[in-house]
């Protein structure tokens, strides 16, 4: 989820005309300065108001804080405040949902649309009245004036000049209520459609139905990099009511059920040739080809002080490396569209986290002009990083426009786990010096694949030389839940335990003598204090281990303390107890980031115990949930989860870093058991037995 | 063929292959599309029915195999407006997060409450083990269905 928010082009935005008239224009480039408030904030003559986010709803939480920020500065309740998503036909452009972006710049934004509304609203109340705009007040969607004259929005929505006032800019210099007079922020808040979660009348984007539909499938290669030589249509055109096209290395069926699409893709696939030439790497032998072709010179670096220098003279001198192996997203809906041509319009329903980027590559795919073509994303069923791009957009429209019908393609789980782009692997290598009082003195850190979040070191060293390294990556890989920082993390935070176990120190003292961020030495000490660190670690035994961790990501900070049982003889490793600190300025809504907080920390377990993906002859070995194991509900220990509010800042988002430190908590509580240091993830409980 | 069945209270026919799945039949010809698509081999729950009261993985059920048989899916587990002691303590708990899973969960622990009124954590973790979920820790749905056994055993009571 580590990308930058798409820049501001040309898109389209809403634009008022009159009351209740809603016409979609081109706007000039760079619109994003000084937008009128309308394109946020409508009111409605029923008295709620519609405000308009460019973001995706897939589970994370951005509808009910968004929903929340709105209401806070229009002083209503989140009830009356309806909020539009993701549809490039009614909502500005706010790039892709990615990188814990939503929270630090469009909830700012929502709050700065709301409160210059309400101020509008309440300046033309003003003239109405001729009074000072100082002397009203808002309360529950109410202007009130001296001697008991009133406004409600719903009011407001039938006066023309009230309503064109949301014409004006955006104010970024708007006053927004302070933290310490919020109403409805801070408040735990549901998302606004979750009654149709629980009664199954959401639909997702695999659930959009349109009259006519058929069924898709693509035809996928036989094996990563095979291309296509032959294939014949006839025997699946042959079937009835069967629609099969191939252009180009694309070729694809729709049907009028998924079973006779199925049944038709087969009859493909049989008269498929391919031309294969997999890549000689498997998951067995990753590791060495991630290092054999390294890019070190391209390297990003970070350099202070001589390191070469720190090592020669350093007491101690270690140095380990790390792994990390491929992972899926695998979020409970895989990726889905629905495609439907009206003339030479095209409008597309799909769980993608970029509704403006899949116009724009529904554009570049199809070649039409943008303003013909229509996404929206239905809230959606997980994504995790995962749904960057949207590939069953692009499938689904071509089997329309060849169809002349409504298409829906939904990926298997086998595909979804084989062609959807995965987490990097990550190789780490790391030295480290320390002097006679077990000071860290020399750091190397060199991440070969990960890419570079949480690549640099919050601890205190005087010569460090720390880089991220590309290679040549077997698999398609792509962004995740904090992408990189997981495997940084775990190799430092690892890495870190191993040197204070050199030093002869507490891994938590040996932690605070180093930290120089306040914030992150604040969670391990809250960790540590509810954990009962000092205690327990003093009470570890053969089976029976303690470790923590900590890291901080996208401006948030984040610290876990683990349990575990071992043992070695059975191969068994089970964690027992994850207690995780987390802060990340001001909490918005509370119920949703512990849901955030507790999420990471079982889907951290997934990658730390049993995710892998397995992988030879350009083929996924593993591609389905009977072969791919992540944490169900038994594999649960016991969460304990302590959020700090710290408003002293602005709000970070929440959703990724605190899944940054379950992993290496847990090796390193390995190894207080047992004395054995397990340096890959997934960390295999058989190892130990070997060891 | 014709395969006839009970879907939430009311009789359906279906004119289709009754190799076809349960999950595809609900989706494409009756447009219930509360129930999901997650695994395709029964391993995720997403795709949960219930059938004369048990749970059911509609992914890998042949429709001819609930011929005369009575089928609930999470349209219809709400009396009306009045949702079910589970639906409503999975909104109380907020135990969702996208979602997808939650019509699966919510069938199977429907279920399983009948059977067991007053289950312990670890009872409930056996018995949803078969679901997977990806947003969410389990930890709030675990509290869920034990509100929602307290609830139900409070309404028997009342």
């Amino acid at each position: 989820m580590d990308e930058p928010l798409d820049s501001v082009d040309r898109r389209s935005f809403l634009q008022l005309l009159g009351t209740g008239l809603l016409v979609t224009v081109a706007a000039p480039e760079g619109w994003a300065q000084g937008a009128p408030v309308r394109t946020r904030i409508l009111l409605n003559e029923d008295g709620t108001v519609s405000a308009f986010s460019g973001k995706v709803e897939e589970g994370q939480g951005p509808r009910a804080e968004l929903t929340q920020a709105a209401a806070e500065e229009l002083r209503l309740p989140v009830e009356r405040v309806l909020l539009v998503m993701a549809d490039t036909d009614l909502v500005p452009d706010d790039g892709m949902t990615a990188g814990s972006r939503t929270t630090p710049a469009n909830v700012p934004e929502m709050r700065r649309a709301a409160a210059s509304a309400r101020e509008l609203l309440v300046a033309y109340a003003a003239r109405q009245w001729n009074v000072e705009a100082a002397a009203l007040e808002v309360q529950g969607g109410v202007i009130t004036g001296p001697s008991g004259r009133r406004l409600t929005y719903a009011d407001l929505a039938k006066a023309r000049e009230a309503v064109a006032s949301l014409g004006e800019a955006i104010r970024p210099d708007v006053t927004l209520t302070p933290v310490g007079g919020w109403k409805t922020l801070g408040q735990p808040t549901l998302r606004g459609n979750a009654r149709d979660m629980v009664t199954g009348a959401h639909r997702f984007p695999s659930d959009v139905v349109r009259p006519g539909m058929l069924y898709g499938r693509v035809l996928r290669p036989s094996a990563f990099g095979a291309t296509l030589e032959s294939v014949d249509l006839k025997p699946a055109q042959a079937m009835a009511d069967v629609v099969a096209v191939r252009d180009g290395s694309f070729v694809g069926v729709a049907a009028k059920t998924s079973r006779g699409a199925g049944q038709a893709l087969e009859a493909v696939a049989s008269t498929a040739s391919w031309k294969e030439a997999p890549p000689p790497v498997s998951n067995q032998n990753l590791f060495e080809h991630l290092r054999a072709h390294a890019r070190r010179n391209e390297a990003r670096t970070e350099q202070k002080g001589s390191t070469a220098a720190a090592l020669a003279q350093a007491v101690h001198v270690l140095a380990e490396s790390y792994q990390v192996a491929f992972i899926q997203h695998a979020p409970m809906e895989p990726r889905a569209a629905v495609a439907e041509w009206t003339g030479d319009r095209l409008t597309v329903w799909a769980g993608c986290d970029g509704p403006f980027r899949a116009q724009q590559h529904l554009c570049e795919e199809l070649k039409i002009p943008r303003e013909r073509v229509h996404v929206i994303v239905p809230d959606m069923g997980g994504g995790f990083g995962g749904k960057h791009t949207a590939e069953a957009a692009v499938e689904a429209a071509r089997l329309a426009r060849a169809a002349g019908k409504p298409v829906q393609v939904r990926w298997t789980r086998e595909e979804e786990f084989t062609w959807a782009y995965c987490r990097p692997a990550a190789l780490v290598e790391c030295r480290g010096g320390l002097d006679a009082q077990g000071r860290l003195v020399a750091w190397e850190f060199t991440s070969i694949n990960p890419g570079g979040a949480a690549v640099s070191t919050p601890y205190a060293v005087a010569n460090l030389a720390v880089s991220s390294v590309e290679t040549d990556s077997p698999l398609r890989q792509g962004s995740y839940r904090c992408l990189g920082a997981t495997a940084n993390n775990f190799a430092r935070e690892s890495f870190m335990d191993e040197l204070a176990a050199a030093a002869g120190a507490d891994p938590l003292e040996f932690r605070l003598a180093h930290l120089q961020n306040p914030r992150l030495a604040a969670v391990l000490e809250r960790a540590a204090k509810e954990f009962g660190w000092a205690a327990r670690r003093r009470q570890v035994s053969a089976e029976r281990g303690v470790g923590l961790a900590c890291g901080t990501e996208k401006n948030s900070v984040v610290a876990a303390c683990a349990e575990v049982r071992v043992d070695r003889a059975k191969g068994l490793l089970q964690v027992t107890e994850i207690c995780e600190a987390f802060e990340a300025g001001p909490v918005l809504n509370p119920a949703g980031l512990v849901s955030q907080v507790q999420g990471c920390i079982v889907m951290a377990l997934g990658g730390a115990l049993s995710e892998e993906l397995e992988f030879k002859d350009g083929r996924m070995l593993n591609p389905r949930f009977s072969r791919y194991r992540v944490p169900r509900f038994r594999d649960v220990p016991k969460i304990d989860v302590h959020l700090l509010d710290n408003r002293e800042i602005p709000s970070a988002g929440g959703g990724e870093t605190p899944i940054i430190a379950a992993a290496p908590a847990i090796t390193n509580a390995v190894f207080a058991a047992t004395g054995v240091r397990l340096r890959s993830m997934p960390l295999r409980g058989d190892a130990l037995g070997k060891a | 063929m014709t395969v006839r069945f009970s879907v939430n209270g009311s009789e359906r026919s279906v004119s289709t292959d009754t190799e076809r799945k349960l999950l595809e039949v609900l989706r494409e010809e009756l447009q219930l599309t509360g129930t999901k698509y997650g695994c395709g081999e029964g391993q995720c729950g997403a795709c949960t029915v219930l059938v004369d009261g048990a749970p059911a993985r509609s992914c890998l059920l042949p429709v001819g195999a609930v011929a005369g048989k009575s089928v609930t899916t999470i349209e219809g587990l709400a009396r009306g407006e009045e949702l079910h002691p589970v639906q409503q303590a999975f909104l109380d708990e907020g135990a969702l997060q996208c979602g997808y899973c939650t019509p699966g969960m919510i069938l199977e622990a429907a279920a399983l409450l009948k059977n067991q009124p007053e289950p312990t954590d670890e009872e409930v973790a056996a018995g949803m083990n078969g679901h997977l979920c990806r947003c969410n820790g389990y930890v709030k749905m675990v509290k869920a269905i034990r509100r929602a056994a307290a609830t139900t055993r409070g309404e028997r009571r009342g």
